[in-house]
């Protein structure tokens, strides 16, 4: 008898996520499907557009990273105009980005993360959320949160005209730079920001990593699979997230490819699935073998962890030390707990922070030589930045007046699809057994797919509740049996 | 006074709208103390069933973002203006479409086409699109489907209140919160935002508006101070309503119209022609000609953000709208 349990989260993923469990005549799980069920179509109708219009148009596909997109597409218009930044102009959109991070990181960890650690897996539904977490570290933590979240979307707006949806991006530059006035106070923020990243290490430290059952947890074999790794590099093969080189790793940390924005066909193809909106990702020298994990499927993972993973470091010192504490204590590289992805996004936290204040220190941040003006006949370009999710690629053609001919599109999410599928699937293996299911089965298996942070707006859930979710059993008649709404 | 419930809900949108209310920071705590958030689906229970139980009413205001363009969309837009005493159309994408609406200007067989079989990147040989309902070989599994059409919010329900932007500005949603905790609403179908054209409110200089040559904004050197439309870049402000205290013209880049048309603009790419056509420094023809041609994709910038709200609506097959 073969039962059918449905997921249904109302969660934000360009669009919302459906999870679908099937069981066999054990009540053991046969199979899982996380549904992508949205479809926007930004790749057509960005068609005729002019291309310099696209990064006002793009950064529309996610209003919690908008700034992934806008720089993105600017970078490919940089190519599509074959002109480049001045150094000015690529130091401000890496100081955006770099704020861009710290909100976005911030409010993913805090809202939506620290729930299942500070509180725990096991917590009541009620309590799990941002309200429980701030009630258990003390409001004082709660103020620093939003106050350091705002800190990062005002630097994001002094750049980009506003922070949701900047405006700011152009072939060969931007289009404003900062005076002294505005520069001396992100440089505040930006020393405040280094210091709020440091308590956020610390009550990591002290919640998860002095908890011997949470870390039992992250090393367990319930949020494991073995994959791929993806990320952007620096000429040191550090981590970066606005530019550098495209690194792979396998499952033993070795090299496997590292490549230019411009050659991402060569290495990346992606398989459609008839029950979803979303493709499927993989690595083309490797093949698509379908959704099993080891050396021998393409399948990859980007975002925090993924950078981690295929770095030798990071290129500011206290995110160094982080770096160095994480893989002493999780064993070496590549580390493929899922659950990591959180410890890995705090590192990141700090690294941004960190070359945030760089950069507001720079000299060259406040000079006026922010654009050189495109010459060249406009045709194609890649443009690539490490969204706080992971790698995203955008790719235009444009014919010799600018006009958009095609574009195409590779977002953060999209490149975990595959895993994400695998991970919720493992989960749902080790967690349902002879047909039990247990309420807390529910936000276990929620954990599984949460960690990659699936471009849910994670902003959102700093007030109270979690996303809800659904439970519906059929038996082989499809008659709901069994139904769990929490 | 008793606790108002309060609803944020979203369809087609992209979360952007979600984040602009969470930027009032401090204020939010002023929402906290005024409301119940009876309905938040990313943040409380956004269950349709659990809305359905509500007495009609219930809601007392309901901060509705993003377009329809999923039969559950539109669904959920009737659920909630029956269930919501104030319906308020929140962001550029519920008032008007808003960059979703780009998508009217293609069906969905063309959007299908190009997102899975066309794409460079694509390896699909079978010519393999998403499917309404699918048999795996556990079962079945459903998706949503897609209209051919992006609607406004308007476009399918009544609207009472509306906040544009894309996302609104925090003062904007400050004004609108502080209206509903005053109990001091302004007249049904207001839009809670400036009454005049942007360029009333846009601080750059502005003295002879007579144009030989449009250039686009990558081509030039903007002058920091002068009105961009004064230096031949294209810019929405004079057809497009004021309250956004100019965003986007105050880090030099042209306005492409997210508050959509302003009061007294039946159609924003009609008012766009007319302003155009009155800065056109030339009385011969054929050099009227050539200048027109510098301006490119006249509908998709003049319609950026309202396809949907436009006259047009949508592009037109074989004559007639579909």
């Amino acid at each position: 008898m073969l039962k059918k349990i449905s997921i249904d989260p109302i969660t934000r993923l360009e669009g919302h996520g459906k999870i679908d469990i099937f069981l066999n005549d054990e009540g053991n799980v046969e199979n899982a499907y996380l549904q992508i069920p949205e479809l926007r179509g930004f790749e057509k109708f960005c068609e005729g557009r002019p291309a310099e219009e696209l990064p006002r148009i793009v950064s529309r596909i996610c209003g919690v990273c908008p700034e992934a997109h806008h720089l993105a597409s600017t970078k490919a218009l940089d190519a599509v105009w074959s002109v480049e930044p001045t150094p000015t102009a690529k130091k401000l959109r890496e100081l955006m980005y770099c704020a861009h991070i710290i909100h976005s990181h911030t409010a993913h960890f805090y809202a939506l993360a620290a729930p299942d650690f500070v509180l725990g897996p096991d917590a009541k539904p009620e309590e799990r959320n941002i309200l429980g977490v701030i009630a258990k570290v003390g409001l004082e933590i709660g103020k620093e949160v939003i106050k350091h979240r705002s800190y990062a979307q005002q630097i994001q707006a002094i750049i980009g005209g506003k922070a949701t949806h900047p405006v700011c991006g152009l072939p060969g530059g931007m289009s404003k730079g900062l005076n002294e006035d505005e520069r001396k106070d992100i440089e505040e923020k930006a020393k405040s920001c280094v210091k709020f990243a440091k308590l956020s290490l610390k009550i990591f430290e002290d919640v998860v990593l002095k908890n011997k059952s949470y870390v039992e947890l992250i090393q367990g074999e319930v949020y494991r699979i073995n994959t791929y790794f993806m990320g952007l590099v620096d000429e040191n093969n550090k981590v970066n997230f606005y530019d550098g080189k495209v690194r792979v790793v396998d499952q033993e940390g070795k090299e496997f490819a590292k490549f230019d924005a411009q050659e991402y066909l060569d290495h990346i193809a992606e398989h459609v699935e008839p029950w979803t909106y979303l493709k499927f990702p993989y690595l083309k020298k490797v093949g698509w073998k379908g959704f099993v994990d080891g050396v021998d499927s393409g399948i990859y993972r980007v975002g925090p962890l993924a950078r981690l993973n295929v770095a030798d470091g990071m290129a500011t010192p206290m995110a160094q030390e982080a770096y160095e504490r994480m893989y002493e204590t999780l064993g070496k590289k590549p580390v493929q707990a899922t659950l990591a992805y959180h410890w890995a996004r705090l590192v990141e936290l700090m690294y941004a922070a960190e070359r945030l204040l760089e950069l507001a220190v720079d000299e060259a941040i406040t000079s006026k030589d922010i654009r050189r003006l495109p010459t060249a006949t406009p045709s194609e370009g890649v443009g690539i930045v490490e969204a706080p999710r992971g790698t995203l690629f955008h790719h235009y053609r444009t014919d010799a007046n600018g006009m958009i001919e095609k574009v195409n599109l590779i977002v953060a999410t999209g490149n975990n699809n595959a895993a994400m599928n695998m991970s919720v699937k493992k989960a749902a293996q080790e967690l349902i057994k002879n047909g039990q299911v247990e309420q807390g089965l529910l936000n276990m298996v929620e954990m599984a797919f949460r960690a990659y942070d699936p471009c849910m707006a994670c902003a959102t859930h700093s007030l109270p509740g979690q996303m809800p979710l659904e439970i519906r059993i059929f038996d082989a008649e499809k008659t709901l049996c069994h139904k769990i709404i929490r | 006074m008793p606790k108002l419930n309060l609803a944020v809900y979203w369809t087609a949108a992209c979360g952007g709208c979600d984040v602009s209310i969470l930027d009032i920071d401090e204020k939010i705590l002023q929402v906290g103390e005024l409301a119940n958030i009876v309905l938040w689906p990313l943040a409380a229970d956004g269950k349709y069933e659990d809305v359905e139980k509500m007495e009609d009413g219930a809601i007392d205001v309901c901060l509705f973002n993003g377009a329809i363009r999923l039969s559950e969309q539109e669904e959920m837009a009737r659920l909630l203006r029956r269930k919501s005493k104030i319906l308020i159309a929140y962001g550029s994408c519920a008032c008007f479409g808003g960059i979703p609406g780009l998508a009217n200007f293609f069906t969905k067989e063309e959007i299908v086409d190009r997102v899975y079989k066309d794409t460079p990147s694509t390896d699909n040989a079978e010519g393999m699109v998403p499917l309404a309902t699918v048999q795996v070989p556990e079962g079945e599994l459903s998706l949503p489907e897609f209209y051919n059409d992006v609607f406004t919010l308007p476009q399918v329900v009544e609207v009472d209140y509306y906040i544009p932007g894309c996302p609104p500005p925090v003062d904007l949603i400050v004004r609108a919160i502080d209206a509903i905790a005053t109990n001091k609403l302004p007249p049904k179908g207001t839009v809670i935002a400036g009454q005049k054209a942007l360029c009333h409110e846009c601080g750059r200089v502005k003295e002879d508006k007579k144009v030989k040559e449009f250039k686009r904004p990558h081509e030039v050197e903007v002058d920091p101070e002068k009105c961009l439309l004064e230096q031949g870049i294209i810019c929405c402000g004079p057809a497009t309503r004021g309250g956004c205290g100019g965003r986007c013209t105050g880090v030099n880049m042209p306005c492409r119209g997210c508050f959509g048309p302003a009061a007294e603009v039946l159609d924003e790419g009609a008012k766009m022609v007319g302003a155009i056509a009155s800065i056109i420094d030339s009385a011969d023809p054929e050099e009227i000609k050539k200048i027109n041609k510098m301006i490119v994709d006249p509908a998709g910038t003049f319609y950026r953000f309202g396809l949907p709200n436009s006259m047009l609506r949508r592009k037109r097959k074989e004559g007639k709208v579909s």
